[in-house]
């Protein structure tokens, strides 16, 4: 009686000789070592990246050492043509710059973010939040053409010289304005930092517990109060690890900012006068530097930049990683 | 408290500071609203722009004709179209599948911490700027040879690769571990179930965090200045082995030039690239949440 079963199911020994397929012989451990080297391809590439680009800054390195960030110089022709070169215009560039966007668009984004957690009808929340982040899809080279001849002139012919007549005491605001310098570039580094800080400030204030916020409203508060003293304090630290994401954005930009900047390297108070970026130069010298010391010296610069922004943006990952755990 | 209240007030009306406080909230929800009506005005303004400025000079023969010689009136951008569908092209032929590949060892064969650390190198390598991302190509492939469509392609494929392989990470955790578990039950081995179960039922979610890489790297000019800008000839070039014209390098070249006419072309580059990258992201936007929406059931 036992025939059907026996016959639906392996014997002993069939069991005990069983073998996979070949393609699972073969597909099984392929796909975990190419997955496997593919990850570590990830992880392989930082490294590479900061090897290839350590090195061809050698002969700067050599040459400078630590003192290149120090050395306020930017000159090709000096020394009969050899070039004496030094970081710090573009360090400080960099770090103004960016700094400027940040602090205008950190405001700016809280409140876009705040506006559409807690504010928006349901209708405009989604187009709105979809506008907002395509503002980070236009390609820079756009957005910096739109700097060249729309927000520069703009700013060169009306907005600067209305500045410095009633703020032109302040040293801010007190040199010639011009089209190109550092104000243009904080404000399209701005436009571009934007729409990262409100991405992850809306996924922070969407977060907070609904209890606390419902304990708010219970109380009486009015909605700003709410916002105040429940949404705002939850979501601090992640606002934080926002600006630090968008300020990594910043610091790296090239392409926009040397179309705005005027590439002078130069330590000026005035927020008209042109100045330089780290990108931004290597950006605008790509085909003028000359092999050896000028071309090594710009790729130092490249090196001091990754340093930079690796930094920053282990920090902003840490932070935000911090806080979604939490 | 309640008892403390003098008994001439009514003790249903609002608290004492009801009005200033109704105010600051008004106020308040006034500042927010007119942020956001800023974010999307800039947005406006820098596309309205690019239509008004760049639509005038679009025509068939823009699209379709090389630039003309130094000196001459007319011409187009065909070559740079052509060149940058091919970097494009390169490039996600190099990192889509890749970065399929380290979604899949995270989410299917890595512990976690593994799948942690890669996580978080990913991010880390979508943070290098991308200046230095050419930098990189160039001290890797141009330097002691020269530009190529080859160099460009690779730098470009360095970008998209983190973007494109975040994504898809994200769309494989969101495959139902039942699926898996089915397939498992079943008998399958892991990668059957990986190439036969997961990777069908995330291709919708794969293909648009690919879409979303290529409409990033297509408007990326830094890399490409070091790896495919110097060109030995302005015609149609389809061979990678030569410095490919491609329109964001275009585009900047135009747009440093002191001349109107350049700056007319800039523009209408400009729109043509603008409307290209925007298009994708839209589409690819209105797919995700579609597919994910799915995928979570």
């Amino acid at each position: 009686m036992s025939g059907p079963t026996s016959s639906a199911l392996p014997r002993r020994s069939e069991l005990l000789n069983y073998r996979p397929r070949l393609a699972d012989r073969i597909g099984e451990p392929g796909l975990r070592a190419l997955s496997a080297l593919a990850g570590v391809l990830a992880v392989a590439l930082i490294l590479w990246i900061a090897e290839t680009v350590f090195n061809d800054a050698g002969p700067a390195i050599t040459k400078y050492g630590l003192g290149f960030i120090g050395r306020q110089v930017w000159n090709p022709d000096a020394n009969g043509g050899v070039g004496s070169f030094g970081a710090l215009d573009f360090i400080y560039g960099t770090l103004v710059s960016s700094l400027i966007a940040m602090v205008i668009a950190t405001p700016l984004a809280v409140a876009i973010a705040l506006y559409l957690t807690e504010l928006a009808p349901r209708v405009v929340r989604r187009p709105v939040a979809i506008l907002v982040e395509l503002l980070a899809a236009i390609p820079s080279v756009i957005l910096g053409l739109w700097g060249i001849l729309v927000l520069g002139p703009f700013l060169g012919n009306r907005l600067e010289p209305f500045l410095h007549r009633i703020l032109g005491w302040i040293p801010l605001f007190g040199g010639i304005p011009s089209p190109y310098g550092m104000l243009t570039a904080a404000l399209v580094l701005t436009i571009m930092a934007l729409p990262i800080i409100t991405a992850v400030a809306r996924e922070v204030f969407a977060s907070t517990p609904a209890e606390l916020k419902e304990g708010a409203w219970a109380l009486g508060a009015t909605r700003w109060e709410m916002v105040r003293m429940v949404v705002l304090p939850a979501g601090r630290a992640g606002v934080v690890g926002a600006v630090i994401l968008g300020l990594g954005r910043a610091l790296g930009e090239a392409i926009a900012v040397t179309q705005v900047i005027g590439n002078t390297p130069q330590i000026q108070a005035s927020l008209f006068a042109p100045a330089g970026t780290l990108a931004a130069q290597i950006a605008s010298e790509y085909q003028s530097a000359n092999p050896g010391l000028g071309q090594a010296s710009l790729i130092f610069l490249a090196a001091i930049l990754l340093v930079i922004s690796l930094l920053v943006n282990v920090i902003a990952r840490l932070y935000v990683r911090r806080v979604s755990v939490r | 408290m309640q008892g403390a209240a003098p008994a001439h007030r009514n003790p249903l009306a609002p608290a004492p500071g009801a009005r200033r406080r109704r105010l600051i909230n008004r106020a308040m929800e006034g500042v927010a609203t007119v942020a956001a009506a800023l974010a999307v005005a800039v947005l406006l303004l820098v596309v309205i722009s690019v239509l008004i400025k760049g639509l005038p000079a679009i025509n068939l023969d823009f699209l379709t004709k090389n630039p003309a010689p130094f000196g001459q009136r007319g011409g187009g951008i065909a070559n740079s179209i052509v060149g940058s569908a091919i970097l494009i092209g390169l490039a996600s032929a190099m990192s889509v599948p890749v970065a399929v590949l380290i979604a899949i060892f995270t989410s299917e064969f890595a512990g976690r911490r593994t799948a942690g650390a890669i996580r978080f190198a990913l991010d880390i390598l979508n943070g290098v700027p991308t200046i230095v991302t050419g930098v990189f190509v160039f001290g890797l492939i141009v330097y002691g040879a020269r530009q190529s469509g080859w160099a460009g392609g690779i730098a470009l494929a360095v970008i998209e690769l983190p973007i494109v392989a975040r994504s898809a990470q994200e769309v494989l955790e969101l495959v139902p571990r039942s699926l898996r578990e089915a397939g498992l039950a079943l008998g399958l081995r892991r990668w059957r179930v990986v190439l036969r179960i997961v990777l069908p039922t995330a291709a919708g979610g794969l293909i648009t965090g690919a879409v979303l890489g290529v409409a990033r790297v297509a408007g990326e000019t830094a890399p490409l200045l070091f790896t495919s800008s110097i060109f030995s000839n302005f015609g149609l070039t389809t061979n990678p082995a030569q410095a490919m014209p491609n329109i964001p390098v275009t585009i900047f070249g135009l747009s440093e030039s002191p001349s109107p006419s350049d700056h007319a072309a800039a523009w209408a580059a400009a729109l043509v690239l603008i409307a290209f990258v925007l298009l994708l992201s839209i589409v690819a936007r209105s797919f995700h949440e579609r597919s994910r929406s799915r995928l979570r059931g």
